[in-house]
């Protein structure tokens, strides 16, 4: 057997007094080798990742337990010159990852400064050639530019080649695609097991998506409450799980739901017609920027009691045509039916009735809750516009919706008491009290753990079949969309590119943009088989 | 709740200071402006507990008086800041464009000006009194409130609870009140208590160049003041009127951090 490149020991990372976020775990990764850290929110996979490059957060600290990286152990003073060189890291959030003061030349360089002999112009040609292999499309005014010039995929790819400049013999990535679109997703990831394969480079990959874990890592270690409950080949581990838990994050992926009911042909409840949105370019000194076209004259209807997912990447135009259709945005061009009725330009009170009708949930929970209102009050509170209701009767609803979410319970907390799962399940709540006949479904579950996801994703569904109300399901993800419509729609640049029954779109996607998204979605169906 | 220390000490403090104000209202041991001239200067003893002034005065019932009166000037002008900023500040965030742009053009012409000249010019044309401070210094103070208000609701008005809240069919006046600014509340509550220290100052400064609450009528701010020739002579002039202000200024402090803590329902 290979001398193990990294080999931990019973790591303990803990706070004071008792909180143990690492709980005597053990692992080693051989040379080259592709492990997966698998786990939830809280299961103390970033905190053992953290542990290995010593970057614990300030508060966390290990407690006991050795950690070895090519035979010899690693202690504050032998990790510093291995960091870069030895251990590289790439971090979840792209946004926030590269320091928006220096040109992105100047930050790849630091690293080659400090741990090679390269100098100068020799430094700008190794940043140019790694560039060019993260697939940046012009390099030498990519060394001149700023992190805020990127899109969050290019941002990564970026982060991406500056660690790998340095050819470490160990790459971390913490959930390095979870704040991109499933094509992006696959996109960096392939090109980032591409290049360690290259470079012989070991990886630790750091997910809660056991999707991605089937489709690049050898081996995984599922984590649960600060332990290593499970272990295997990747495959094997996803194929037949032994642990209860495990299995659970197995079923927690998303799986093609039922086929949907025929419905006999009805009037469109709401209805875009040659839509469109432009938005204002950014202004400069002298002069305004060009307008984005975001959304570029599109039709789109959706019929009582009907589930339609609209699907696209980062920029799509796909959150500003709901946005469109629901009067959240000004449209700058077509028209926006309601019940037949053109309610484009309508205004003030006359907009009540499209109110009380349509709703939306959003995509952050912790964003799209009043922190100073307590959960019965966040509920209630969309019942005040309904007339001709009294105290009573509003506090019956409520509770009964309250109830409806499986949260009775929670009327007098705030929202910060409440995890993400619930605080969507509140979100959902508030959509629903008013019994709409049509909710907006913003990327309803992508900020939560794969669990809560589909709990998030039954409630809703169930809640639809028991209300009947009509659903536009807006997503990245056509594996969760899957789930929960019955038509899909899917947008590219703001035009729509394709559109069809769920089915017929899975099963026989046209266009080339489509088959491109069904690619990139972890789909288990696919994975294991 | 745990017991607050901060709570406890700050009100205790305030308390103090208010019950100081009130006792003066309908007694002094002595007459505040009743001139002695053959007890001037007396140092700290029985009767005159905190000694006398250059013109023979109770030190003790003059820093009553001037509790009462500075207590006054102090709260009614940080009130007329924050209603004035307060205003200005959601208006201009919220509804952004011209509004937002002619709000803060005038803003930042008061905010360029230093407020106590501002306070200054204004009160030189309008004649020092009571009153006359409370408006000057809170025309002053305002513009920073506007600000500090403006900037939460920028921040507040793209978050998704405000899009949720027209969403529902809120009237644009109805979000602004119910969800956007009580989340202003945090960042106000510690401006509204340094404030009422800073204006305690300014009319103390005010007092010193002879443009705060017309003599005779005692202000810890003009008590002060003339105390500044005796600092070496009559020290208990200079310290006991010091001490008050900075008391009420630990006391507002501490209470103003507790209340922060209290209103904020994540703590």
């Amino acid at each position: 057997m290979i001398a193990p490149l990294l080999a931990v020991s019973d790591l303990r990372v803990g706070a004071k007094p008792d909180i143990r976020a690492v709980d005597g775990v053990s692992f080693s990764m051989a040379p080259g080798e592709i492990l997966a850290l698998v786990g939830e929110s809280g299961s103390g996979k970033t905190a053992t990742a953290r542990a290995v490059i010593g970057l614990l957060p300030p508060g966390l600290a290990v407690t006991g337990g050795r950690i070895a990286f090519a035979g010899a152990p690693l202690t504050p003073a032998t990790l510093r010159p291995l960091r870069g060189p030895g251990i590289g890291m790439v971090f979840q959030e792209p946004m926030t990852s590269l320091n928006p003061a220096l040109p992105i030349g100047v930050q790849m360089a630091e690293g080659l400064a400090l741990h090679t002999r390269l100098r100068g112009a020799e430094i700008a040609a190794a940043c140019r050639a790694m560039l060019d292999r993260v697939g940046i499309a012009d390099p030498t005014a990519c060394l001149r530019a700023f992190p805020h010039e990127f899109s969050g995929g290019m941002r990564q790819r970026i982060m991406l080649a500056s660690v790998m400049l340095l050819r470490p013999r160990l790459l971390i990535a913490d959930e390095p695609t979870t704040a991109l679109d499933t094509l992006t997703q696959a996109e960096v990831l392939d090109l980032m097991v591409g290049l360690t394969r290259e470079q012989g480079s070991a990886v630790l990959l750091i997910t809660h998506n056991l999707g991605l874990v089937a489709r690049y890592a050898d081996r995984a270690l599922v984590m649960r409450r600060g332990r290593v409950i499970e272990e295997g080949a990747a495959r094997a581990l996803l194929a037949a799980p032994r642990e209860p838990y495990t299995r659970a994050l197995v079923d927690a992926l998303p799986r093609r739901g039922p086929p949907a009911i025929p419905r006999p042909p009805s009037e469109p409840l709401l209805r875009a017609e040659a839509l469109a949105v432009d938005f204002a370019g950014r202004r400069r000194f002298f002069a305004r920027g060009r307008a984005v076209q975001a959304v570029r004259g599109v039709d789109l209807a959706v019929h009582a009691g009907e589930s339609v997912a609209l699907v696209g990447g980062s920029g799509s135009g796909k959150t500003t045509l709901g946005r469109a259709m629901l009067r959240l945005v000004p449209a700058s061009g077509g028209r926006v039916l309601f019940r037949g009725q053109d309610i484009t330009a309508v205004r003030g009170a006359a907009l009540l009735p499209f109110r009380l009708a349509c709703q939306i949930v959003f995509q952050d929970p912790y964003s799209s809750l009043d922190p100073r209102m307590r959960i019965a009050e966040i509920v209630d509170e969309p019942l005040r516009l309904v007339p001709g209701l009294g105290a009573a009767e509003r506090a019956r609803r409520t509770d009964a919706m309250l109830d409806a979410v499986g949260l009775a319970e929670f009327g007098r907390r705030h929202p910060h008491e409440l995890s993400g799962g619930q605080r969507q399940r509140v979100a959902i709540a508030r959509a629903l009290v008013r019994e709409p006949a049509f909710v907006m479904a913003d990327e309803p579950v992508s900020a939560l753990d794969m669990t809560i996801q589909k709990q998030i994703l039954t409630l809703l569904r169930d809640l639809q079949r028991a209300r009947g109300f009509a659903c536009l399901f807006i997503s990245h993800d056509l594996a969760a969309v899957g789930e929960i419509a019955d038509r899909v729609v899917v947008m590219q640049e703001g035009r729509i590119v394709e559109e069809g029954s769920r089915d017929a779109v899975f099963d026989a996607p046209r266009h080339a943009y489509t088959r491109a998204l069904l690619d990139a979605a972890p789909r288990l169906e696919a994975l294991v088989a | 709740m745990t017991l607050r220390l901060n709570l406890v000490l700050g009100g205790l403090l305030l308390a103090a200071v208010a019950g100081t104000a009130a006792t003066a209202s309908v007694w002094t041991p002595f007459n505040p402006v009743a001139v002695n001239l053959r007890r001037r200067l007396a140092a700290p003893t029985d009767p005159y507990w905190l000694g006398t002034d250059e013109f023979g005065r109770d030190v003790l019932s003059r820093l009553m008086v001037g509790a009462s009166t500075g207590l006054t000037v102090a709260l009614v002008t940080v009130l007329v800041a924050m209603a004035l900023g307060i205003t200005i500040g959601l208006l201009a965030g919220f509804f952004r464009g011209w509004t937002d742009r002619a709000l803060m053009a005038l803003n930042d012409a008061l905010l360029a000006f230093p407020g106590i000249l501002f306070a200054l010019g204004l009160l030189t044309v309008i004649g020092p009194s009571k009153w006359g401070i409370v408006l000057a210094l809170g025309l002053a103070y305002a513009p920073a409130v506007a600000r500090v208000v403006r900037g939460s609701v920028l921040s507040l008005r793209e978050r998704e609870f405000v899009e949720a809240s027209r969403a529902l069919g809120n009237s644009e006046a109805y979000t602004l009140w119910r969800h956007v600014a009580p989340n202003c509340v945090s960042p106000l509550t510690v401006l509204a208590t340094s404030m009422f220290g800073w204006v305690i100052l300014s009319e103390s400064a005010l007092s010193f160049l002879g443009l705060g609450v017309p003599p005779p009528a005692p202000t810890w701010g003009n008590m002060l003041a003339a105390a500044r020739p005796y600092l070496e002579t009559a020290t208990w002039l200079s310290i006991a009127p010091g001490v008050m202000i900075a008391l009420s200024l630990l006391g507002t402090n501490l209470l103003g951090d507790a209340l922060r803590d209290i209103l904020d329902p994540r703590t």
